[in-house]
């Protein structure tokens, strides 16, 4: 995999400066590169890593398996965008298995995002059902994980 | 009671290390971003331990045959041809032991007595000189230069040899410089060694964290220095296997066969779960090193980067997972210096004093960290040296 990309998806707020020191490239040849992934929308966006677990009052979120029939020629295009539209939809991946779409959603309560999936995810043409599942705790977020002792395990010795 | 008169002489007179009394300043105090450790930050790869477990979860719990089992030193052996171009024979030229140190100790005591004089390039690893003290021997030490980029140079060794010398201990890739030996350095210094009949002890500990595309020689790969080399290599940094405590030696079969029998009198096998875990590491485990290495590579040119950009100036360091920036522009001693970097901004280096006289000067800064903690700690360095 591209290191480059790897390193940013890793710690997005490194310095072109620091990022031209660990590869081993010049600085403008690191700057050009990551414009031409933005450009070519490799690169969508620059995101904190945050536990929410930590922020007080910051919500629920809940994974969502939708079952989906299909459409002829487009297949589950046309839904998963009509699904994406929706500011609540954190995620949506098309899955192999058991259902085809899963979401993540976040609401302000659980009745928030049950009235969310009752009102605008069941009541949808093409979607055969749901399952709702709550988050009750994040162990890991984005490769980074959440529990992380701030000791470092390794003794001072000689 | 006073136990002075009742401790050995020999045993008191050693120096406690210099890096020891640092770390105890280091203990007491709270949140301290440490660059001082000198063991990776990763952990033994997963296939490995599970070598490990699996061992134990079918009750392996016995001794081994007193040089280690006959699988890890025939794959020590394979190793070794495979990285370094040598054939050793895994029957009477391998022994394995307790972490490195340990193979360390043994052949010091198998090649050296009272009388013998043992050259010691520095700055270097804080073990060869106590050991080579507690061996009986006398050491000489040889104070290797950054503007020879911490190499040991053939004129260097010949101006500390006498009609006693009789072992050259080479500590490359070195500790804490980052220095390497390349081919036509070693073929230079086994030239003298060979002129002087003179024995090797070279510590490959860090063989294969050596970077910049450069592929580490082995002494003994030498012409003529096989007979007169024991290699001694280990898990501990290029598997990250420190707390596994296991190294081996390799060498010329009688010198083999001495070091065998006082490892048998003195430890009995080296530890049985770690073996199992080794010949693991040596089957499978070579993208391991690769992925670790990758990652130091990336850590040493960034913090190398950073260090110059500062005004520390640095040599590169080419192996091992340190760097060894010059601190005397800052005009404090290399122990002033990481006390007030501690007492000011909470980083913790190690004062190249250390590793010897000549590395008054100098900080010993490793960067088996998180690129992330890396980066914290330049900053706060950056803002030490603006203050001063």
């Amino acid at each position: 995999m591209d290191r480059l990309l790897q390193l940013l998806s890793e710690n997005s707020s490194l310095s072109t400066e620091q990022l031209s020191m660990m590869l081993g490239e010049p600085e403008d040849y690191i700057a050009a590169q990551i414009k031409e992934y933005e450009n070519s929308g490799i690169i969508r966006g620059y995101q904190a890593v945050v536990d929410w677990d930590e922020v007080p009052d910051s919500g629920v979120m809940a994974m969502i398996e939708l079952k989906v029939a299909p459409q002829q020629q487009k297949g589950f295009d046309d839904i998963a965008e009509r699904i994406l539209a929706y500011e609540e939809v954190e995620t949506v991946y098309l899955m192999a298995g058991a259902y085809d779409l899963l979401l993540t959603v976040k609401g302000k309560t659980i009745q928030d995002v049950s009235a969310f999936v009752a009102k605008h995810l069941a009541a949808m043409d093409g979607i055969l059902s749901t399952a709702t599942h709550f988050m009750l705790k994040r162990y890991k977020e984005n490769g980074v994980s959440l529990i992380d002792s701030k000791n470092d395990g390794r003794e001072m010795i000689v | 009671m006073d136990y002075t008169d009742k401790l050995a002489q020999s045993i008191r007179s050693v120096k406690p290390s210099g890096i020891r009394r640092f770390f105890d300043i280091v203990n007491e105090m709270d949140h301290v971003i440490s660059l001082s450790v000198g063991e990776p930050d990763f952990q033994t790869p997963w296939h490995v331990r599970e070598a490990g477990i699996a061992s134990l979860e079918k009750g392996k719990t016995w001794y081994t045959p007193n040089r280690g089992f006959k699988e890890l030193c025939a794959e020590i052996v394979k190793f070794y041809k495979r990285k370094y171009h040598l054939t050793y024979s895994p029957t009477e030229e391998c022994v394995v032991t307790v972490g490195g140190s340990e193979a360390i100790d043994i052949a010091l005591r198998c090649l050296v007595t009272r009388g013998d004089e043992v050259l010691i390039p520095q700055p270097s690893f804080v073990c060869y000189e106590p050991l080579t003290v507690m061996a009986g021997a006398t050491p000489v030490l040889i104070e290797t230069k950054a503007e020879d980029a911490f190499r040991l140079t053939p004129q260097q060794l010949e101006e500390h040899i006498t009609p006693n010398t009789k072992l050259l201990i080479l500590p490359y890739p070195n500790n804490p410089t980052g220095g390497i030996m390349e081919r036509a350095d070693l073929e230079a210094i086994a030239e003298v060694v060979k002129k002087h009949d003179l024995m090797v002890l070279s510590d490959e500990i860090y063989s294969e964290l050596t970077y910049g595309g450069k592929k580490h020689v082995s002494v003994a790969s030498i012409d003529g220095m096989q007979e007169r080399t024991v290699v001694i290599n280990g898990f501990s940094k290029a598997y990250a296997m420190t707390g596994w405590r296991l190294g081996y030696a390799l060498g010329p079969a009688p010198i083999i066969a001495m070091m065998v029998k006082l490892h048998q009198f003195c430890i009995m096998s080296a530890p049985t779960t770690a073996q199992y875990a080794a010949i693991e590491a040596l089957r499978h485990g070579d993208n391991d090193i690769e992925t670790m290495r990758n990652e130091y590579d990336m850590r040493r040119r960034f913090v190398v980067g950073s260090l110059n950009d500062m005004g520390l100036t640095c040599f590169n360091p080419e192996g091992a997972f340190y760097c060894f920036p010059c601190i005397k522009s800052t005009g404090l001693s290399s122990e002033e210096f990481c006390t007030r970097l501690l007492q000011s901004k909470h980083v913790a280096l190690v004062p190249g004093s250390a590793f010897g006289d000549c590395g008054e000067g100098y900080v010993r800064l490793s960067y088996s960290y998180s690129i992330k903690h890396l980066t914290r700690a330049m900053q706060l360095i950056r803002e030490f040296l603006k203050e001063l």
